[in-house]
């Protein structure tokens, strides 16, 4: 190309856009989730509103080009504010025949078509059921298809690097990466940046990557695809970072630590999709962070407990089958009045169920999951970067009421990424705790003499001279918390358990609702259905539709007004990934005949599904 | 004999130094004000007033002692103690304490447990503990039955055991708590006896003295479901003729008059035999610091159960790091590399970008 014909491709427009959902997918060795990622990297720094959501299967390395072996991330990104992934991509990156025949029915009708046609050989063909092959056979004609040939110009362009071929193929991501980058008029550089710094110590690979990142954009240039634009988004003034809901818990739980003044420890156990939040924290140990892998779920938890009757800040974090596990630690939590933080990243189930998709389906079994009177405060995170509030909000709520708290976030939430406005550190709440140090009855410490107020025990940590006491599972005597089995004194302490819990209700704040002053329905929600339900309505207004909508953070105790704010109303239908246990508590607690909207497809709600299913009810 | 074995078992100096050098409360400032309430003529109540008695001597300040159990006639036992105390849930003793001294390396932790506590429900948790060397001390009450649930076999019950719940004889195979100990990587196991006046308090002291996990089983009547089940050991003429006390650097030698002796066969094997038959410089040396721990694992094997020779004493005391200790050293040397956690640095580090 000469310099001219550069120049001029230069400066031809690019068509401009508003937002775009593309969907990467390809074999779990493809490299599908760094190729997202990298692409989301550089679509934040550009300044896009973005929304991600990788979906990716249970397997390491299922069978290569198969269906269940195809691993996928999807980003959606505009020039306004966004809520979610998006429901159909009207774009996908197909990086073998599995992945094109596993995704196809998702992208929009006469979508954006980008395949590996050194992929569509027999075997993989085959391998992916197709008995003819669809490049060729017509199937596709209602699509726009970019046929790349991604192996072998990737094999040819990384020539210089001094690899192997086989090792040279796995570069074809970047090449991928670099198609799009052209495409979206997005930066390389901070992908080179990033792989330069990734693979430091194997400049090779480094060489190799950055060789098909750039083949990849400037074949995009030569070929002249299609290239738009989707201009920065306008949001508030501040300092964005993009963060997954897991990054910005573990976030959250430093912070807690930070302002409560108390060193932080976790106790956990490996477990899909909560891990990374046990491994984002072992990174951070000049926090004197002291992170404890455990042989097992219910040891994390009790590792977590022993931590705070040591007068540390407690957590343990997991999955749902990890949260089946530590119920009964819970409960001695529970009894023995300690602050505590238990993490569930919601999964599908029951029981091993869909390890990496995602599922709501946990609030009864944390409302409910032990034996005897057992209420605890239950806090929900409702977007990736409300996980950094909801980790700090049950910090406050643990230390400040002497209780475990559960948080419940899940697999959506978790692994999706958003831009994150990240906050004034001078602006958390100062969440610090005072241990007691004198005798507070007679001269003598009474372990379970309450706080008038909130009806907290103190909390004498060992070291403490003077305030020697045990205390235990076995039911107490109220104030002095030695073994009582008094009929009368087992319905006291039960009730001042129920109460303090409840009393939550006044320090959290009232639940707000948006949208028509006039509407009839409400929509109630909580945690990851938050932007499916924020576009339905949306849409839905743009309709002309009157409709309201309410999200739930604090999910035990409710807020005080959340009764009147569902009276308000003539309906109120709840959306819900599970057969709808919110319905359940609402009915419960007052009596309101809620719709429930129920979905369990291991995936959030798509937007347009909701939309439909609230039209028919309004 | 027994005067003999307390004398060699007393080293544990140092621990008043460590903890401030505090040595002048008494066995009562250790008894709490609560109603003791085992069985009488339970022999838990000789290993408490054991424990509350040599409290005081190892001159750490009370309110630096804490007691942990899980479930189970034992695990009463943090009540009866003034001191810090927890009372968690069955088999989840040692997960609780290693939370707790792995944040405070600062306490002196105690964990009581009873064998069904500690090697059935709670089993994972203890090999785990051993494992990681928490700085703990492991005290086992082995009375081979459940107690507090009123007379089922346990995991050391022997073989053919008849209970409530095994009418026709147990069919399992019992747990050897020393060999388990050993085998999970234990720096400290001893074993003593509720009646063992002198050498119960003596392996204690030694347990306090050790730096890391230390396992201690009790063999310990229970009168009321499993009595006499020691009666091989703790009867005058039983007692004299079966009790091995294992002795640091001498030959292991046992019996009335030290008559036998065991001797390690040429397959490898420990056998007792006659000291008059064989000569003496062939029998096995005890060597509690021995950091191979084949030959106290084989020692551990002699007995098959408390109805036999059984060995008596500190089976292996060898040095390992410590886990709270060696997590400390982690959090300081990355406080150092990294520079001290800084949560505005760590909030903005990666890629960010500003609207204005």
């Amino acid at each position: 190309m000469t310099a001219q014909a550069a120049a001029h491709r230069q400066t031809k427009p690019r068509r401009e856009l508003d937002r775009v959902v593309i969907r990467f997918a390809g074999d779990s060795g493809d490299g599908m989730q760094l190729t997202g990622d990298r692409f989301t990297n550089a679509t934040a720094l550009f300044g896009n509103d973005i929304s991600t959501m990788p979906d990716f299967p249970a397997e390491i390395r299922a069978p290569a080009g198969t269906i269940s072996g195809v691993s996928a991330f999807q980003i959606h990104f505009s020039d306004h504010d966004i809520l979610t992934p998006g429901d159909q991509p009207g774009v996908l990156v197909a990086m073998n025949p599995a992945a094109l025949r596993a995704h196809l029915k998702d992208v929009v009708p006469g979508g954006l078509l980008i395949v590996n046609r050194d992929a569509f050989a027999k075997r993989n063909l085959d391998k992916a059921g197709y008995s003819t092959n669809p490049l060729e056979d017509g199937s596709l004609d209602t699509y726009q298809v970019y046929e790349i040939p991604m192996t072998s110009m990737t094999i040819e362009a990384v020539k210089g690097a001094g690899i192997g071929k086989k090792e040279a193929q796995r570069s074809k991501n970047m090449l991928a990466l670099g198609v799009l980058s052209w495409m979206y008029g997005r930066p390389l550089e901070p992908t080179i940046e990033w792989l330069n710094k990734k693979f430091a110590r194997k400049p090779q690979i480094a060489e190799a990557n950055v060789a098909a990142l750039k083949v990849g954009h400037a074949f995009g240039e030569t070929a002249e695809l299609s290239a738009f634009e989707v201009k920065p988004a306008v949001i508030a003034p501040g300092t964005y970072r993009r963060v997954t809901g897991n990054q910005a818990l573990a976030y959250g739980l430093i912070a807690a630590s930070v302002q409560a003044k108390l060193p932080l420890f976790l106790g956990s156990y490996p477990i899909t999709p909560a891990s990374d939040i046990l491994h984002e924290l072992s990174r951070h140990k000049n926090f004197g962070i002291r992170t404890v892998q455990a042989e097992d779920e219910i040891a994390a938890c009790g590792m977590a407990l022993g931590a705070a009757f040591a007068g540390h800040l407690g957590v343990t974090t997991t999955s749902g089958p990890g949260l089946d596990l530590k119920s009964e630690t819970i409960g001695l939590a529970i009894a023995l009045e300690l602050p505590l933080i238990v993490v569930d990243i919601q999964r599908g189930g029951p029981s091993t169920g869909l390890p990496t998709k995602t599922e709501q389906s946990d609030l009864l079994h944390a409302m409910f999951g032990r034996h005897g009177e057992a209420p605890l405060p239950i806090v929900a995170s409702y977007s990736p970067s409300s996980c950094f509030w909801a980790a700090l909000e049950s910090a406050r709520l643990a230390l400040k009421y002497m209780t475990p708290v559960i948080l419940l976030s899940d697999g959506y939430l978790g692994n999706s990424a958003e831009p994150w406005r990240i906050p004034s550190i001078h602006k958390l709440p100062d969440i610090s705790v005072k241990f007691a140090t004198e005798p507070n009855v007679y001269g003598e410490f009474w372990p379970y003499l309450r706080d008038d107020e909130t009806l907290a025990r103190p909390w004498a940590i060992p070291g403490t001279a003077g305030l020697e006491h045990r205390i235990g599972g076995l039911e107490k005597a109220d104030g002095t918390g030695n073994i009582s089995y008094d009929p009368e004194n087992h319905q006291l302490m039960t009730l001042l358990r129920a109460a303090k819990v409840q009393a939550i209700e006044e320090d959290i704040d009232p639940l707000e609702w948006h949208g028509d002053e006039d509407a009839k329905v409400l929509v109630l929600g909580w945690g990851s259905t938050y932007g499916a339900i924020g576009v339905a309505c949306r849409r839905l207004r743009e309709r002309g539709k009157k409709v309201a909508r309410a999200h739930l953070r604090h999910m035990n105790p409710f807020p005080q007004n959340t009764e009147d704010v569902l009276r308000r109303f003539k309906r109120v239908v709840i959306p819900e990934v599970n057969s709808g246990q919110l319905s359940k508590l609402i009915r419960a607690d007052f009596l309101i005949d809620a719709i429930t909207i129920s979905s369990m497809r291991g995936m959030p709600f798509r937007a347009r599904d909701l939309e439909t299913k609230l039209l028919e009810i309004i | 004999m027994t005067e003999d074995n307390g004398r060699t078992l007393v080293p544990g100096r140092g621990l008043t130094e460590a903890f401030g050098g505090v040595n002048t409360l008494t066995r009562k400032d250790f008894v709490s004000d609560q109603e003791v309430r085992w069985c009488p003529g339970c022999g838990d109540y000789a290993i408490l007033a054991a424990i509350q008695s040599v409290m005081p001597e190892l001159g750490i300040p009370r309110e630096k002692i804490v007691f942990l159990s899980g479930i189970g006639c034992a695990s009463r036992f943090p009540y009866y103690m003034n001191t810090y105390g927890l009372h968690g849930i069955h088999g989840r003793a040692p997960a609780i304490a290693t939370g707790l001294a792995t944040t405070r390396p600062d306490l002196s932790v105690w964990v009581v447990m009873g064998d069904g506590d500690a090697l059935s429900i709670g089993g994972n948790h203890l090999i785990h503990a051993l494992r990681r060397n928490v700085n703990l001390k492991m005290l086992m009450f082995n009375n081979q039955i459940y107690g507090l649930t009123k007379g089922q076999y346990s995991p050391t019950s022997e073989q053919g055991k008849v209970t409530k719940s095994t009418p026709f004889g147990s069919l399992e195979r019992p747990f050897n708590p020393v060999s388990v100990a050993l085998g999970a990587e234990g720096t400290f196991v001893a074993r003593t006896m509720d009646v063992e006046r002198k050498h119960l308090p003596a392996v204690l002291r030694r347990a306090a003295a050790h730096r890391g996990s230390a396992f201690v089983e009790i063999y310990q009547n229970c009168n009321i479901f499993n009595d006499g089940a020691f009666l091989a050991l703790t009867s005058k003429e039983g007692g004299s003729r079966n009790r091995i006390y294992l002795e640091h650097g001498r030959p292991v030698r046992f019996g009335t008059d030290l008559e036998k002796g065991v001797r390690m066969d040429k397959d490898g094997r420990l056998e007792i035999v006659s000291v008059s038959n064989v000569d003496i410089s062939h029998l096995v040396v005890h060597d509690e610091h021995r950091d191979n721990p084949s030959l106290a694992f084989a020692l551990s094997r002699i007995a098959e159960g408390p109805t036999t020779p059984t060995p008596f004493g500190i089976f292996r005391d060898v040095q390992r790091p410590v886990y709270g200790e060696v997590m400390e050293n982690q959090l300081r040397s990355a406080s150092e590399k990294q520079g001290p956690g800084d949560l505005e640095r760590l909030l903005f580090t990666e890629d960010t970008w500003t609207v204005g």
